[in-house]
């Protein structure tokens, strides 16, 4: 079970003793809570342990337990079903609660109840979690599922074409074999969670004419972590930012931070592949802008949330300001009765267009409207953090965080406008606070065995999780080879963290690297095209057991990357096209082949 | 043989393989813009030098990025002759290969490129060779580009000087195929071992850098004593009969250790035209089985000399030779600077002398000078001539082109502006940012530095007198700042040593004034001088010739005994 997990499920300790495990765990670091999880576990086989035995809870039928599933790339939907399975839990039902990685598929057969979270991204895509389940429902092979009851959540952003796809496609093929729908679908934008308590209150109460309570419970979570905090995503913690350090040169065109944030005593511990959580404030000269534009008194005072505050404090720590959504332009459009905006905001390619290229300021801006301090607050949606690929490893940075954030910055009219958390990262004084939470990526691994050999492909910031991977390699001694590829503009200006590959490849830790540097020559060269000329090579490590990892950008470099491997295993491995995605899905499959793209 | 250890240099050009070292592989490596520690002293012979912009170490460092490396290519031009559609090519390389942008004429009449990542190398390498120019020796312990009076004027005496200079640059050239090979892709030649590779230098070359020159009097544009080897063409008539050849000058010398020191050549006497270049490998071949392979600071050809006595060395020179030198004849030394403006040359041709502050062909807000010149090259029939004094010439402009050059010239900024006698003689090396062993600014102070000079001269009533000024970030001297009237060598950042007395000819050394000062008292040190010189000078007394008589320094006669004496 999650330590983190620890307040929200219904545990069998009780409260005092709750909060001295929690006392105590938060003065652990990494290595002494792996020990006390051993520790605990073989006393309690031995029947030793002070923990008291609750009876039934072996003892719950397959028939009689719940099972949820979660598909989720940012943790979200991870978060929404381990709720669910803490509220199920603490009716008296048995959970399972399961990554649908790890769910083994053959097992729905037996399942009399399945609850799904799932989210979506890019063009419609599953998230990495879901890929095989989705996959394996869509198939031939797919049971017929007549006893089964149902229910999806699905997460989307309703500014992409295709909105909460994944979930949307479990519901129809669930329901196309047979499967019956406890309650109907849930759709879920990017501000999610009433509607989430929402569905998860209807599912429970659905439930209940069909699972018979135990009156005890087990949660079974299918994998153990090792990243672990008390502090979460709406429970952050608040930590120490050291470094803003800039990593490009002062001639290049993007200004990409190193940034390195010191968790202190916060026990706070995460792996090499996990993202951290960064709850950020918009900028005073963003929310200056908007107050001015909008002729509003900062000092008003609004509710968000059912607290009163300043209007000025909503905007600044409350309002999500650089990232627009399609409500906020339909809701504007009728305040403003602008005939241009409202024919933006009923095409839904148009407003989808209009909302990844603008922010609330610029729409605020091209259609003036007159709107009061509550209207506005109430049109606008809450402030999420932003995830980054950790790029430090604990085995070398100990209680310190690192990443690497590419400053979001675009010129419209003349005017710069920056991305939220980026800016406010990029701008960050030392010692300034910041509030951070450990967001899991157990997807993202490096091979257990440190002889296995790692092929890195992480173009432009993407390069984040290698440099942990590489320092955790490294603090092993690994002795396997591992090998980067590394692009961006210029070599000179954006070779991202380059003195330190330098010691690596020096000290033997890194074996290869290939530089794509896309703009010091007349034709642009990617790391696909390194990759593909590389081909031979990289088909060797494949075959020698190596396993691969893309991290960037999802939209075109993973796409482009994904098929220059398929070509690899075309020519140099003599498969046809059909042969060459099985063996790259079977890589995945094994995890060998795990993608951080975003 | 000598019991002590030989220079690091030296075992890295034996074990080379004949220039070749790691350079491929040093290319091949994509993560670093830098050669090998042992490479960067060969690509020299390669004809360029790693450096890297000093101005942004530090800032790197933080920044996670190696140093700023790039490489700053010298190109091998003799006597600094080159055709307008080798200037297209050369401005090209310039505009897209290079991240300086610019193309900088150097004192030893050629052209050199900062700021040329590794990766553009053998591109830049491969154009150049398209149009008929290399970089072959440019930089290294060979002989390097041989310089020549590019005085087109007295036309038939200019193109036989250039001539022998030509020859004297083709037959110095090493032999080794390393440069075909590597950056033309010539196919790999087994080696040979021993003498058949290099003739003439063997494995280990040179000890040191070898300089040549070629001076038409009466114009000592090329300062023909601070070279090496110097031949002075003696005339009859309209005809080139032999040299005045001289030997022993250096400028290059450390601050601090006064067993180095800068020096000009000695009068060896007259030899025939025909024996110059049996009379140039004695020279060399001497330095290379005498010159000092132990101590690099001491291994340029005037130590040689000073070592083993003019006399003995003489003598072993007409042994090599198997000639005599004769008497030297008696000819006119004149000024070193260049004739501004439109002159007639003897075939009637016009010839167009262009000042380029600082050497550096760059466009600048409202002077586009590299747009300019590419302009003039487009349209121009002559040739280009790189002067000894960072300047260009566009010759041979038939009277019918002359308004449209002129035109040109004005129109992007390279003609009109009025310069004073004093900053057209003076000339200033790279230094900051980019030259390794710069310890001031030269190239990027110098303008500013003359501004307030010509003020003085201004305020003491003798701007129209023309000083020779010369200002380095270092000692070693590549804008031959101790044959200046006032010199100025760099010692740390905004501070120099001040040396007077030079001959306005070059004929005379200097000598350290002032150490280790900032500008304020380096004006104000000239205000005095300038005052006194105002009111004491004689008739036609040059500034450092007053400054010896005055005695406010001694007159430099023999380097080795007055220089630190």
């Amino acid at each position: 079970m999650l330590l983190k997990e620890l307040s929200s499920l219904a545990s069998p300790l009780s409260a005092g003793q709750v909060d001295k495990l929690k006392q105590l765990t938060a003065e652990l670091n990494a290595v002494q809570l792996a020990w006390v999880s051993g520790y605990l576990a073989a006393t309690s086989e031995q029947g030793v342990a002070g923990l008291p035995q609750t009876g039934a809870s072996a003892q719950v039928g397959a028939e009689q337990t719940i099972t949820i599933l979660y598909g989720s790339q940012t943790g979200n939907g991870r978060g929404i079903a381990t709720e669910l399975a803490g509220k199920a839990q603490a009716q008296g039902y048995a959970v399972n609660l399961v990554s649908m990685a790890d769910y083994k598929t053959r097992q729905l057969k037996q399942e009399s109840l399945l609850l799904l979270v799932v989210s979506t991204h890019g063009e419609g895509d599953a998230p990495d979690d879901a890929i095989e389940l989705h996959k394996f429902l869509s198939s031939k092979r797919a049971p017929k599922l007549d006893n089964l009851n149902y229910s999806v959540l699905a997460l989307g952003d309703s500014s992409y074409e295709f909105f909460c796809q994944t979930g949307k496609d479990f519901e129809a093929r669930l329901n196309a074999l047979g499967a019956k729908s406890i309650a109907p679908l849930a759709e879920c934008d990017v501000d999610y969670q009433a509607q989430a308590q929402q569905w998860q209150a209807d599912v429970l109460e659905a439930v209940k004419p069909l699972v018979q309570s135990a009156g005890a419970s087990v949660v079974s979570i299918a994998s153990s972590q090792a990243s672990s905090s008390n502090y979460t995503k709406q429970k952050p913690y608040t930590a120490e930012l050291l470094v803003s350090q800039k990593l490009t040169g002062r001639d290049s065109d993007r200004d990409i931070r190193h940034v390195e944030i010191e968790l202190g005593e916060s026990g706070i511990s995460y792996q090499a592949g996990d993202a951290l959580g960064v709850w950020f404030t918009n900028s005073q000269a963003l929310v200056s802008e908007l107050l001015q534009v909008l002729e509003l008194d900062g000092d008003e005072s609004v509710s968000v949330g059912g607290d009163s505050l300043s209007l000025r404090e909503a905007l600044t720590n409350k309002k999500e300001l650089t990232q627009l959504y399609p409500g906020l332009v339909t809701g504007w459009a009728e305040l403003s009765q602008n005939a241009d905006l409202q024919a933006i905001s009923a095409d839904k390619a148009l407003t989808r267009e209009y909302v990844n290229n603008n922010q609330v300021a610029d729409l605020v801006r091209q259609y003036p409207a007159k709107v009061t301090a509550e209207q506005f607050v109430a049109l606008l949606r809450g402030i999420t953090p932003r995830l980054y690929s950790i790029a430090s490893s604990q085995s070398e940075v100990e209680s310190e965080v690192h990443l690497t954030v590419a400053l979001v910055e675009e010129v419209r009219d003349g005017v710069t406008r920056f991305g939220g958390a980026s800016q406010f990262l990029a701008s960050a004084q030392e010692g300034q606070e910041v509030q951070v939470y450990v967001e899991p990526n157990k997807h993202f691994r490096l091979p257990e065995n440190p002889e296995t050999p790692v092929i890195m492909v992480g173009p432009g910031t993407g390069v984040a999780p290698f440099r942990a991977f590489m320092q955790e390699r490294a603090a092993q001694g690994a002795q396997g080879n591992t090998w980067l590829f590394f692009g961006n503009p210029h070599f000179e200006q954006d070779f991202l963290y380059q003195t330190e590959w330098q010691q690596y490849l020096q000290g033997g830790e890194l074996s290869r690297i290939d530089l794509a540097f896309s703009r010091d020559q007349e034709h642009k060269i990617y790391v696909q095209h390194k990759i593909t000329e590389q081909g031979d090579a990289l088909w060797q490590w494949l075959e020698s057991g190596a396993h691969l990892y893309i991290c960037g950008d999802a939209e075109r470099m993973a796409k482009d990357v994904h098929q220059a491997l398929l070509d690899v295993v075309v020519q140099h491995g003599g498969k046809s096209e059909e042969q060459a995605a099985q063996y790259l899905e079977e890589l995945r499959a094994a995890k060998r082949y795990q993608k951080d793209v975003y | 043989m000598s019991e002590q250890k030989l220079a690091v240099n030296e075992y890295l050009k034996t074990d080379s393989d004949y220039l070749r070292g790691t350079i491929q592989e040093g290319l091949d490596t994509a993560v670093t813009g830098a050669f090998s520690e042992g490479d960067q002293q060969l690509i020299k012979f390669h004809g360029f030098y790693q450096q890297d912009d000093r101005d942004l170490r530090n800032e790197r460092k933080e920044q996670k990025l190696e140093p700023l490396y790039s490489l700053m290519l010298r190109a091998r031009v003799a006597g600094g002759v080159c055709s307008p559609e080798q200037w297209l090519a050369v401005d090209k390389i310039a505009s897209n290969l290079t991240s300086a942008n610019s193309i900088r004429l150097t004192t030893r009449q050629t052209f050199q490129y900062h700021g040329i990542p590794k990766r553009n190398l053998k591109t830049i390498i491969q154009d150049l060779d398209r149009e008929a120019l290399d970089s072959i020796a440019a930089c290294g312990d060979v002989n390097r580009n041989v310089m020549c009076n590019p005085n087109p004027v007295e036309s038939k005496l200019h193109q036989q000087a250039y001539a022998y200079a030509k020859q004297l640059s083709d037959n110095m050239l090493p032999h080794t195929k390393a440069y075909a090979e590597i950056w033309l892709d010539d196919e790999k030649l087994v080696t040979t071992e021993g003498d058949e590779v290099e003739p003439v230098y063997g494995k280990t070359y040179l000890p040191r850098k070898f300089k040549m020159a070629v001076a038409v009097p009466p114009d000592n544009d090329v300062d023909v004593y601070t070279n090496d080897l110097g031949f002075i063409a003696v005339a009859e008539g309209d005809e080139l009969v032999g040299f005045n050849m001289v030997a022993g000058g250096g400028m290059g010398s450390t601050h601090g250790e006064v067993s180095t020191f800068p020096r000009l050549a000695d009068d060896f006497g007259y030899i025939k035209a025909e024996d110059t270049l049996k009379f140039a490998e004695a020279v060399m071949t001497i330095q290379r089985d005498w010159g000092n392979r132990e101590n690099r600071k001491l291994s340029r050809l005037k130590y040689t000399i000073v070592k083993h006595g003019f006399d003995k060395f003489k003598a072993e020179v007409e042994a090599r030779t198997g000639i005599k030198f004769e008497p030297k004849r008696d000819v006119v030394i004149g000024d070193r600077g260049d004739r501004y403006g439109w002159k007639q040359g003897v075939d009637d041709n016009w010839h167009l002398t262009l000042f380029i502050e600082g050497g550096r062909v760059k466009d600048l807000p409202g002077q586009p000078l590299q747009t300019g010149l590419r302009e003039i090259a487009k349209v121009h029939q002559g040739d280009f001539r790189m002067t000894s004094n960072q300047n260009i010439i566009i010759a041979g402009v038939p009277s019918g082109d002359k308004a449209l050059i002129e035109g040109l010239a004005r129109q992007h900024g390279l003609l009109g502006k009025l310069i004073t006698e004093t900053r057209g003689h003076s000339i200033a090396c790279v230094a900051l940012p980019t030259c390794a062993l710069a310890m001031a600014e030269a190239e990027r102070y110098f303008p500013d530095f003359l501004t307030k000079v010509e003020a003085l001269q201004e305020k003491h009533g003798f701007i129209d007198q023309g000083i020779v000024i010369r200002m380095t970030g270092c000692p070693n001297g590549c804008a031959r700042p101790f044959a200046a009237e006032i010199g100025l060598v760099g010692k740390a950042p905004g501070r120099y040593n001040l040396y007077l007395g030079a001959s306005f000819e070059g004929t005379r050394l200097n000598k350290l004034y002032r150490e280790n000062i900032q500008e304020a008292q380096i004006l104000a040190e000239l205000d005095t001088l300038f005052g006194q010189y105002a009111s004491e000078r004689q008739a036609d007394e040059t500034f450092g010739n007053y400054t010896v008589r005055s005695g406010v320094v001694t007159a430099v006669l023999d380097a080795a005994r007055d220089f630190h004496g």
